[in-house]
């Protein structure tokens, strides 16, 4: 199809800007990680008076950042994978079953994502102080309490954007299935699960993003103990010096493994969301 | 394996529909109440219980001298949400501003990431050499961890070694003094730039999946009889994207009315007025003054505002879904 000159000029210029400020900020964060710390003290400048990656070497002695990462690691994992768990429990029965309490249940929790965090952090932190003085199940300061406000975190979107994607999955699959005798459960596990991996990617991949990313709950719920990424990169500032250097270079760190793993799925993701919103 | 034991036993105890079968309950009616058993559990420990508690710490005294003990809070009643919603005192005067400021950073981060999201969506909607790379370039915001983009451009804001100062003031030469971009008013320009550097790339991939779904024909058709893009765009694209419009708009909202994180990390203890966001404000109030009543008070007033725009919006927009 041929292309008017103003909608060429339009195509250019909109992505032209958008990718300068797109750009700009992961460029200051990349070379600035590559840069010795006078550099970043002084006056801004857009390329390294030497490259170097000693930053990328001492931003490990400066905060146990290890230790932080390895925290992140366990905490978004175990909680994207039991959440994923739940929500494919929970959307199966929104997509397949009519029961009485379905609107509800799907408007209730959908609704839980308006909920402002400042409301229930405190009141969620004290009912784990008190889990913990009166079961004896140490919530604050562990990774399990971590672990399972975020996969709730997560759940509302995934269920909802699950839900979407098994409703486009004909029903005729597992009829046929359990005409040839398999239960609910099997006719989930061997005939919709992996007819839904593109939607189970997508969910696991925003559950992930979901809990490497908070700061809220993980500045208040958190100790030296099982101190995550979103907290222990900001001590980088409180320390005498501002290591900017090493700041970016962490922030870097931190950043492939989710980008690279986002990228690399975004196909997926964009399924997935097509499936949920688009309905 | 131990997930579906536990599902199925707190799953008996679930509650049955009354009534719903005269004739007696169908085999295995309970299967999906056991399906959402854990979801409802975990929703209810982390969302609905600590919700309550929250509204229901809302009418206590609950002050320094009796957060280690708050079992003997004194109630107030609706003195916290008196106090709030004083604007004549400084509590009040404060959320007020605050609320302001709030309001008019949500305008500006959803108008113009929903801007930015639908101009690029539009313009990597025919292929063209490139666009698989400026797609994804385009969504890297969005899939870097919020503290490490925000981060970034907090080092970039810095008044003296920063490079938003650098461009300006080296490169460009511009005269006069290098200004504070994170304390004093620029602050609210800094926070509004750097959520809409993090909005608006959710913006364009949900958008983005949207025009997936129109066919191409649609547009051949309209081409044929003579339309310009930017007829075809207001006739065809954005009706055809209501749907993904609606929840995309209520969601951006929400989020960037709860923002918390942005000024956060960008601001760090420095919270300067200028970029004082609701969440923001309702933290430091709670966890700086130690006045956690008062703190509750005003998340509930929060909610209730965010509960009453979005009741009102979905009620607009399903009206006039019934009249197209």
């Amino acid at each position: 199809m041929h292309e008017t000159t103003s909608a060429k000029a339009f195509r250019i210029t909109t992505i032209t800007l958008l990718s300068i400020f797109t750009i700009v900020p992961i460029w200051v964060m990349v070379i600035s990680g590559l840069k010795p710390l006078k550099d970043v003290q002084g006056a801004f400048s857009w390329w390294p008076s030497t490259l170097t990656i000693q930053p990328y070497i001492d931003m490990w002695q400066t905060v146990p950042l290890a230790s932080y990462f390895l925290n992140s690691v366990i905490v978004s994992s175990v909680a994207t994978v039991l959440s994923l768990i739940i929500a494919i429990f929970a959307s199966y029965a929104i997509s397949r079953y009519n029961f009485r309490g379905r609107t509800i249940f799907s408007t209730t929790v959908l609704s839980t994502q308006m909920l402002p965090g400042v409301l229930f952090l405190l009141p969620l932190f004290l009912i784990f102080v008190n889990i913990n003085t009166n079961f004896g199940l140490q919530l604050v300061g562990t990774r399990t309490g971590l672990i399972i406000t975020y996969l709730t975190f997560s759940l509302p979107f995934s269920i909802w954007m699950l839900a979407g994607y098994f409703d486009g999955i004909p029903r005729e699959l597992d009829e046929a299935a359990k005409v040839d005798g398999c239960g609910p459960m099997r006719a989930l596990i061997r005939v919709i699960l992996p007819a839904a991996r593109p939607g189970l990617v997508a969910v696991a991949i925003y559950s992930f993003m979901t809990s490497w990313g908070e700061v809220l709950f993980a500045s208040v719920m958190t100790t030296d103990a099982n101190r995550t990424l979103a907290v222990g990169l900001q001590l980088y500032s409180t320390q005498t010096n501002v290591y900017w250097n090493q700041i970016m270079a962490a922030s870097v760190v931190v950043s492939i493994p989710i980008v690279i793993g986002f990228l690399l799925l975004q196909k997926n993701f964009v399924a997935g969301l097509t499936a949920g919103a688009v309905k | 394996m131990s997930a579906t034991t536990t599902t199925r036993k707190s799953g008996a105890s679930a509650k049955a529909p009354r009534g719903e079968n005269r004739k007696g309950r169908r085999a295995g009616w309970w299967l999906p109440y056991a399906l959402l058993a854990p979801a409802v559990i975990f929703e209810l420990v982390i969302h609905v219980i600590p919700m309550v508690t929250g509204i229901w710490m809302s009418f206590l005294k609950l002050t320094k001298m009796f957060i280690s003990n708050w079992g003997n809070a004194p109630v107030t009643g609706l003195k916290n949400y008196q106090i709030a919603l004083d604007f004549n005192s400084a509590v009040g005067s404060g959320l007020l501003k605050s609320f302001l400021i709030t309001a008019a950073f949500t305008i500006l981060v959803v108008g113009i990431s929903w801007g930015l999201g639908m101009a690029a969506a539009v313009a990597l909607q025919k292929s063209f050499f490139g666009r698989g790379f400026f797609r994804t370039l385009f969504l890297i915001p969005y899939a870097l961890p919020m503290y490490a983009g925000v981060i970034a451009w907090k080092f970039m804001l810095q008044k003296d070694n920063g490079a938003i100062n650098h461009f300006f003031f080296d490169n460009l030469g511009l005269p006069g003094d290098r200004p504070f971009w994170l304390i004093g008013n620029n602050a609210f320009w800094a926070v509004v730039i750097v959520a809409i550097w993090r909005m608006w790339p959710f913006a364009f991939l949900m958008l983005m999946a949207g025009l997936q779904s129109i066919p191409n024909d649609v547009y051949e058709a309209s081409a044929v009889d003579g339309a310009k893009p930017l007829r075809q765009w207001s006739a065809i694209t954005l009706p055809m994207l209501r749907p993904v419009n609606m929840v995309l708009l209520l969601v951006m909202f929400l989020w960037t009315f709860n923002d918390f994180n942005t000024p956060f990390v960008l601001f760090g203890g420095s919270n300067p007025p200028a970029g004082d966001l609701i969440s923001f404000h309702i933290y430091n109030a709670s966890f700086l003054t130690w006045n956690f009543g008062s703190g509750a008070a005003m998340s509930v007033l929060l909610l209730l505002f965010l509960l009453v725009v979005s009741g009102i919006y979905l009620l607009i927009m399903n009206r006039r879904k019934d009249r197209a």
